[in-house]
């Protein structure tokens, strides 16, 4: 007996899984150095972030949806765990992580119908619900002297000491701002994941060369708020930031390559992509700037994220069109 | 490197036969030709039960502007003529010839190895003997060559473009033939030429065969006015609408045929048939053949008489392996799964492709991710998600604004999903369903129009 199905026959060796592993794997060295800098506490929170979320989604889809097959299957829910934990400041206490991660997968990804209906990021969903509940425990950071001591006293991200000081009328030559080199080493105050920016941009490579996501999202997320932010330093570098402290803090980085590239959140089209980027670099540029946040990174993701369907209605180039 | 603009993939190529010479099948004892072997209306037999033929002997007769004479490919006497399921299951007018095993050719037809380079006949002479050796596209599409070359008034052709692409993997036919029979494809190239009245021609060859570029520049070389254009390696290079954009910039325009932007393509195969038919005096009744498989001892190029069955090609090159789970005829993005091995080789048959139960099974589909890869992959430019969705809910209207009869059913979506989602069934489903919504559309303002 021969099979016989219509064509092609023939298919990629990837899946939905390879992906979602990919960034798994693109992950690792920025957990590694999470690890590194704040000891234990960082492997616990991940751990507690990735077990709730995998078990929350395999609840629903077991008893709720009464699915056949689990779709933790996909990976997907550990990437929400791990993404959700490297928005966390160290000190935030576990039951709220595991809050964090029943609003991701519960509410942000499963009351949509689960993987690629979700219209948010779960992760940012999350983390956005913590926020503004516990906005207190979300904005205290242990200050990073060496890698591995932390001192008991509290430290503040470079973008909140800029915040901080402009609302309270000094300028940028009064405070004290970590260097580039810290900055780029991970040196400073920040969540678990956001504060190497040479370990995300290896994971970022890592995804590039893998074709798991292409150059649109992040190229276009950081190269607006350069520029953007660059126009307003050249303006008055006084009251703004060097555009490198821009896109080097705040998880400027690990939005532009791990939370604005999720497939189902983000658009069709190479273009679609641009514009999208382009929206949340200009979007977080405001509110670091104008809003009451030291950083607006999630936010302008989740806005952008939520006109992706609009955005999805530019068609790409068609061949043939009538011109 | 020169290759098209929009999406396209890069399968695996798995050319298993590649460098193998062109061997010569062993002649059947029965050959099963369908009068159906190419698009439009089916040929109108003109032998009878008992009727003896040599090979080259007509014994189907064109029946209208498209449509293309068949011939016989074996000595011997006619034994059926009947109605036989063809590749897609429907039953078709097949003629079934027993070999005599003498091989007794035509007297006409030449079949020395001298190769013949006269062009001392007019363009309407080359253009007849074409059509009457019942030449259609060889790559698989299979239109009449001779209504190609014969474009409606008020249409200009100035472009040929021969097509060496070869992009299905798998597929090493036209590669052999480049190799082994360059002077004669030239020469095949320089007719249609002057059919066509150009002065140039391009032949666009995948870069993954240097060697067929490196012969085929060399040979071109002795012949004024054939430029041999290596292109990118991406699939699908060969395809007609975008071997054009890639050798010539231009873009057939939605709903057209190549002619309408002043293009002629001819593929690798159908151009050595254009030069044996004009020079040798013979009909299209052999064509080579990729018979391939990972399974397969000895995947090769050979010279196979139309009407070979399916088997009877598998046992030229050792038998079909145990664990063949599904043969395809062609490559394995267009081709098509045959029901049975009886099925026998036709004009259009580029390939024969035999794949293991684990190659043959297709992966579960899961939820659509949104990644955007099909629409990247698509050539045309189409969102294949939506269609996929659409389809599914029967929106014909919506469908049709989106362009799904642009779609050639190329695979590429279908491939490059990682969600597994068979894009291309649902495409098909919905543009069919699209084409009677508008055949009905018409209909209905044809009798409103009457009535007024
Ligand atoms: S099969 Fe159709 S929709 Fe799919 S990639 Fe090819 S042309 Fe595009
Ligand atoms: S390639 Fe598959 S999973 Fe990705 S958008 Fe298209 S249909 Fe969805």
């Amino acid at each position: 007996m021969l099979t016989v199905s219509p064509s092609p026959h023939y298919q990629t060796d990837t899946n939905t899984r390879k992906l979602m592993c990919n960034v798994l794997i693109a992950l690792i060295p920025a957990f590694v150095f999470s690890i590194v800098v704040f000891g234990v506490s960082a492997l616990i929170s991940t751990l507690t972030a990735v077990i709730s979320c995998v078990f929350f989604e395999f609840a629903i889809s077991k008893w709720l949806f009464k699915d056949e097959e689990y779709s933790v299957k996909d990976c997907s829910a550990i990437i929400t765990g791990v993404l959700l934990s490297f928005n966390l400041p160290n000190t935030l206490p576990l039951w709220m992580v595991v809050i964090g991660s029943l609003v991701a997968i519960g509410i942000a990804k499963m009351s949509f119908g689960g993987l690629g209906c979700n219209i948010f990021n779960p992760a940012l969903v999350g983390r956005v619900f913590l926020l503004v509940s516990f906005p207190a425990d979300m904005t205290t950071w242990s200050k990073v002297q060496d890698y591995g001591t932390i001192d008991g006293t509290t430290g503040a991200t470079p973008l909140g000491l800029i915040k901080e000081s402009i609302m309270s009328g000094k300028t940028l030559s009064q405070i004290d701002l970590p260097s580039m080199q810290d900055m780029f080493l991970g040196n400073i105050g920040g969540s678990f994941g956001e504060i190497s920016v040479i370990a995300l941009v290896i994971g970022g490579i890592y995804l590039l060369c893998t074709r798991t996501i292409t150059w649109h999202i992040p190229v276009s997320v950081l190269g607006s708020m350069f520029i953007l932010s660059g126009i307003m330093f050249v303006v008055n570098p006084e009251l703004n930031a060097n555009p490198l402290i821009h896109i080097c803090s705040g998880g400027a980085m690990l939005g532009a390559i791990f939370m604005a590239t999720d497939y189902s959140t983000s658009p069709m089209t190479s273009l679609g992509k641009i514009i999208f980027g382009i929206g949340i670099g200009v979007i977080t540029i405001i509110i670091r700037k104008f809003g009451a946040y030291p950083e607006g990174m999630s936010f302008a993701i989740l806005i952008m994220n939520a006109i992706v369907p609009l955005i999805n209605k530019i068609k790409p180039h068609r061949y043939g069109a009538k011109k | 490197m020169k290759t098209f603009h929009i999406g396209g993939i890069h399968p695996k190529e798995n050319k298993l036969s590649k460098g193998k010479k062109i061997e010569i099948a062993p002649l059947p004892q029965v050959v099963t030709i369908p009068m159906a072997q190419h698009i439009g209306k089916p040929a109108n037999p003109i032998v009878a039960v008992g009727d003896t033929v040599k090979v080259g002997t007509k014994i189907g007769e064109s029946s209208g502007f498209v449509s293309a004479n068949i011939f016989s490919s074996v000595s011997g006497t006619v034994e059926k003529i009947d109605f036989f399921p063809n590749i897609a299951g429907f039953k078709q007018q097949m003629i079934v010839i027993k070999s005599d095993g003498t091989d007794t050719w035509e007297d006409t037809i030449d079949r020395t190895d001298t190769i013949v380079n006269n062009m001392d006949f007019t363009a309407d002479e080359i253009k007849a003997k074409i059509t009457e050796a019942g030449i259609v596209g060889m790559g698989g599409a299979t239109f009449p060559l001779g209504v190609k070359l014969s474009p409606p008034p008020g249409i200009v052709i100035d472009t040929l473009l021969i097509n060496g692409a070869e992009c299905e993997p798998y597929l090493t036919a036209d590669h052999a033939l480049m190799l082994e029979k360059a002077e004669e494809i030239c020469i095949g190239v320089e007719l249609l030429k002057k059919v066509l009245n150009v002065s140039t021609a391009k032949i666009g060859i995948e870069n993954n065969k240097p060697d067929a570029i490196e012969n085929m520049t060399k040979t071109a070389a002795k012949f004024s006015g054939i430029e041999v254009v290596p292109l990118k390696v991406k699939y699908p290079q060969g395809s007609e609408k975008h071997l054009i954009q890639a050798l010539t910039g231009r873009e057939v325009p939605s709903g057209q045929l190549p002619g309408s932007i002043g293009c002629v393509v001819s593929n690798i195969a159908t151009t050595f048939a254009v030069y044996e038919a004009v020079e040798k005096n013979k009909p299209l009744f052999e064509r080579v053949v990729t018979v391939t498989g990972t399974a397969l001892q000895n995947p090769s190029n050979l010279l196979v008489r139309m009407g070979t069955s399916t088997a009877d090609v598998l046992a030229a090159v050792g038998g079909i392996p145990e664990n063949t789970a599904k043969v395809i005829s062609g490559g394995p993005m267009m081709g098509k799964a045959i029901q049975n091995l009886d099925v026998p080789i036709m004009k259009g048959s580029s390939g024969v492709l035999c794949m293991t139960e684990e190659e043959a099974h297709r992966h579960k589909e899961s939820n659509c991710i949104r990644c955007g890869r099909c629409v990247d992959a698509c050539p045309m430019g189409l969102e294949p998600y939506l269609f996929y969705a659409l389809s599914k809910r029967k929106m014909l209207t919506e469908l049709n604004e989106h362009n799904i009869r642009d779609c050639f059913e190329c695979g590429s979506c279908s491939f490059s999903c990682p969600a597994h989602k068979p894009l291309l069934d649902y495409i098909r489903l919905g543009k069919a369903n699209v084409m009677q919504m508008i055949k009905k559309q018409e209909a209905e303002k044809a009798q409103q129009q009457e009535k007024k």
